[in-house]
């Protein structure tokens, strides 16, 4: 599905955020990215769909690499891959419907949608989403008129709305408190399961990865130091990853 | 004394410089008014002309009310085809300049663009086109337009440049076309501010509009000129309140432009008393 072949990116010459990174996911399920901060957790995932521009490596997605795309290719090959934002990226004054459908921009030509006229089976997926996402009867409201988790709720579902190959996540929850993070990563995880969507996720609560990653990769330094299943992360390991032992217990 | 115990004496104890500019300020005023002879006597003399001349404007003359609903009529469309031609090309130039979105071969020409278009007073912009296209409205028209071009277009670029990129970004992590990301990401952020310089403008042109007569580019400024020169001061007079009836229902449309397009009130809405939508807002802890 998603491999990243020998990534780096420094924005700095010289100063590497990421180097040589492999990694690959292709299995359905929950693959958590933890680490330190400015360890180029954010960094690896706005990679892979190249929000942010790799200095070095390859990112080949479906067999094609995305590194090398450019113009209506790599727009085309972005409607596959979901997005989820720290601080949610709704656009404000769009409503919640409006916001849904954004996510059906790349197939609709750009004169319908400035007249929003969108396929009545997106229309209907929309609504359907919205009632899956616990916001039903929120169609109308503007975006800027939700508490945070609502927001989330609704970038979760703007992401699923382009029936995506892989779900990205770029610290989703940071912004919410832990009852409402327990909420959102429930809601992400049903609907990869339901939807078969692998999702690469990158957190820096630890405990929700473990509760919720069927596969935690650690990070430390720019590079990966760890890749396996949530049980396998001890103490020992989480000192590798993080450094210092006071935070532990 | 340190400054530091010094400023808990005083936490208000004001900065020397900044009372010596004041002081600067005051003597500069005074020098410059007595080079330019401003004086009382001047003023004094100046009320006795002023009050016999409004003596002769009142009452006001609407005998020659044709002519002045005839200038007014043109005044008013050439505001208004103006506004609409300013706005139609400030949009996609204003756009065009923004430097957070588009490459400098764009945003160099266009505001090049703007700013030729803002360096000049529109009745001097107004001269040249009357020079260029002849007597009458269009010349009017076109020196409108391009004031409206120059000032909607700065002031729309500078909203543009202010925008949240992470809605933009998100947008454009969907896949979609540069043509949606402007009208999904961009424009839902600038729009209200987009309409709100728009409806400054048409004010503006409308004022402006009253004005390019007097160099000939149609209008009431020609008849309000025309009746100056010949001393009909009290048909100048009536010209005057025709034309600040103008300016206040002009503003009166804008205002009503305003509510329909930024808080989504119906036609209905705008007549009814205090007719302003009620928006509910969620409290952050839902």
């Amino acid at each position: 599905m998603l491999e990243l072949k020998r990534l780096s990116k420094s924005y700095v010459p010289g100063k590497p955020v990421l180097t040589e990174i492999d990694l690959e996911v292709d299995a359905r399920g929950i693959t958590a990215i933890i680490g330190p901060s400015g360890t180029g957790k954010s960094t690896l995932i706005r990679c892979a769909n190249r929000l942010t521009e790799p200095t070095a490596g390859a990112t080949p997605f479906d067999g094609e690499d995305l590194a090398r795309l450019s113009g209506q290719r790599l727009r085309h090959a972005r409607r596959h891959i979901g997005m989820v934002f720290q601080e949610y990226n709704l656009v404000e004054r769009l409503t919640v419907m409006e916001n849904l459908l954004s996510g059906r921009l790349g197939y609709v030509s750009a004169w319908r949608a400035w007249r929003r006229r969108f396929p009545a089976e997106d229309i209907g997926a929309a609504f359907e989403l919205l009632d899956v996402v616990g916001l039903g009867g929120f169609a109308n409201r503007r975006a800027d008129a939700l508490s945070g988790g609502q927001r989330q709720r609704v970038g979760i579902a703007r992401a699923v709305m382009q029936r995506p190959k892989l779900l990205l996540a770029d610290e989703p929850t940071s912004s919410l408190d832990p009852k409402t993070s327990v909420e959102v990563m429930q809601l992400l995880a049903d609907l990869a399961r339901s939807r078969e969507i692998p999702v690469l996720i990158n957190m820096h609560d630890v405990e929700l990865a473990k509760r919720f990653a069927d596969r935690v990769v650690g990070m430390s330094g720019g590079r990966v130091v760890f890749d396996g299943p949530p049980a396998d992360l001890g103490d020992d390991v989480l000192k590798t990853i993080y450094g210092g032992e006071g935070w532990l217990h | 004394m340190s400054a530091e115990a010094a400023a808990r004496d005083d936490p208000f104890r004001g900065n020397p410089w900044t009372r010596a500019a004041w002081v600067a300020l005051a003597v500069y005023v005074v020098y410059a008014s007595a080079q330019m002879e401003l004086s009382w006597e001047r003023v004094l003399t100046g009320a006795e002309n002023a009050s016999k001349f409004f003596g002769r404007m009142f009452p006001p003359n609407f005998d020659r009310w044709e002519l002045l609903v005839k200038g007014l009529v043109e005044s008013l469309e050439i505001a208004v085809l103006a506004s609409a031609l300013g706005i139609l090309i400030a949009l996609p130039v204003g756009f065009a300049a923004a430097r957070n979105l588009m490459p400098a071969w764009a945003t160099w020409p266009a505001r090049f663009v703007i700013v030729a278009c803002r360096s000049f007073h529109p009745v001097i912009v107004a001269i040249l086109f009357v020079k260029a296209v002849g007597f009458g409205a269009l010349a009017g028209i076109l020196a409108l337009t391009v004031a409206s071009v120059g000032f909607i277009g700065k002031l729309f670029t500078e909203a543009v440049e202010e925008i949240s990129l992470k809605q933009v970004e998100a947008v454009r992590a969907t896949g979609a076309p540069f043509a949606s990301v402007l009208a999904f990401g961009v424009l839902p952020q600038v729009f209200s501010r987009f309409i709100g310089f728009s409806t400054y403008q048409l004010d503006s042109n409308l004022r402006n509009s009253t004005m390019v007569g007097i160099v000939g580019a149609g209008g009431i400024g020609g008849t309000l000129f025309a009746a100056f020169q010949r001393f009909d001061y009290d048909f100048v007079c009536a010209i005057l309140i025709a034309v600040i009836s103008l300016i206040m229902a002009g503003e009166v449309v804008a205002t009503g432009v305003r509510r329909v397009f930024l808080e989504g009130a119906t036609l209905a809405g705008l007549f009814r008393r205090g007719g302003r939508p009620a928006e509910a807002r969620l409290m952050e802890d839902d």
